[in-house]
């Protein structure tokens, strides 16, 4: 499989190649990030548990949405101050957008509250799966990346429409494993893969993590980031899965680093066959090794 | 005299001369940061929000970060 160059550079030393990554360096947009893992801030049984999760993950960089100031919902502490002040860069999402125009108009809406450029884009088709509308985001995309936002889509896991996002100016492309809060992992492996294969930016599997073993997936197929939120928030201990979420990522990247062995229709032997107990010799001379190495 | 303008989707009856600041201040008191207003979708940045006088059929939409995945 043919990867472009990106991400993370060689190690360079015996210890980078075998110990567990303290920071892990890679590049989104113009934002220089030390982990992979990047979380999403909804659906916590508290902003405690919000904030030891995030820590738990090792995550600098975490999701928020844009939403109608709501009077009621007044006086508990405002996200984006509380999130600012433990030092995390925030990424807005359009989400609940169903047209490009929401979404644009939602994406200004976040650059100007938060003085950032970046913007998760969700245009989404239906509202029992949450699936990408294809049409809507590439329109908002191609608007966005014209208005100078720094793009990162929620896609499919369509390899083609990856390869337009990433032409048409996107930062990085974030197809999904399976439909968001589902929990069903990484659903169609194969296409994650040639996603990355093709892809010149950034690929992060965003949407559907169910546990930290989805995780070390979509590292070990070539991944550069991972982006969560249900799987960590509503697990019956969120931090404890923040903390697996972490391990799981160190595991990905290293066991891809390390290159995986191909897989086999049939068995190959471990243990070698020569000097197996009551088998008779060869005539003529000592049993043949038969490993295929 | 009267504005009829819609905030955040609700139908609302203000004064004339009444400055988005005050809609901000109304809905959000105290918080500094985070906070975006769009007009007829078009957005007015924070400098403008002392100036910017709401219009009869305005369509306002105050927003800040939430929870989100």
């Amino acid at each position: 499989m043919a990867t472009t160059s990106k991400s993370s550079a060689p190690p360079r030393a015996d210890e980078a190649r075998v110990a567990l990554p303290q920071e892990d360096p890679w590049t989104l947009g113009e934002l220089q990030l030390g982990s992979r893992i990047i979380l999403g801030t909804a659906r916590y049984p508290s902003r405690q548990v919000l904030l030891d999760a995030l820590a738990a993950a090792g995550a600098q960089l975490v999701t928020v949405g844009i939403r109608r100031v709501n009077p009621a919902a007044a006086g508990g502490e405002n996200l984006y101050t509380l999130l600012r002040e433990h030092g995390y860069h925030v990424l807005p999402n359009t989400a609940g957008c169903f047209t490009a125009r929401d979404a644009v108009l939602t994406a200004q809406l976040a650059r100007e509250a938060l003085g950032t450029a970046l913007i998760k884009v969700e245009v989404i088709g239906d509202e029992d799966t949450l699936l990408p509308d294809v049409e809507g985001l590439i329109e908002a995309c191609r608007e966005l990346v014209r208005q100078g936002f720094t793009v990162l889509p929620y896609t499919n896991d369509d390899p083609i429409t990856a390869k337009k996002l990433d032409d048409l100016g996107c930062a990085a492309v974030m197809p999904l494993g399976a439909p968001i809060g589902s929990g069903l992992g990484i659903r169609n492996p194969h296409n994650i893969e040639l996603i990355v294969s093709r892809s010149r930016v950034p690929v992060i599997v965003d949407a559907g993590v169910g546990t930290a073993s989805d995780v070390a997936v979509a590292f070990e197929l070539g991944c550069d980031g991972v982006l969560l939120n249900t799987a960590v928030a509503r697990a019956r201990d969120p931090v404890a899965m923040a903390a697996a979420v972490r391990a799981a990522a160190h595991a990905g990247r290293l066991a891809h680093r390390a290159g995986r062995i191909p897989r086999l229709f049939y068995a190959q032997a471990s243990t070698p066959l020569a000097g197996r107990i009551g088998v008779a010799p060869a005539v003529g001379g000592p049993e043949p090794q038969t490993s295929r190495d | 005299m009267r504005k009829r303008i819609r905030v955040n989707g609700e139908a609302q009856s203000v004064d004339g001369g009444l400055r988005i600041v005050e809609l901000v201040r109304r809905l959000a008191p105290g918080e500094a940061e985070g906070v975006a207003v769009a007009v007829n979708g078009v957005i007015v940045t924070r400098s403008r929000w002392h100036e910017r006088e709401v219009q009869d059929g305005d369509d306002i939409e105050i927003v800040r970060a939430t929870q989100g995945g």
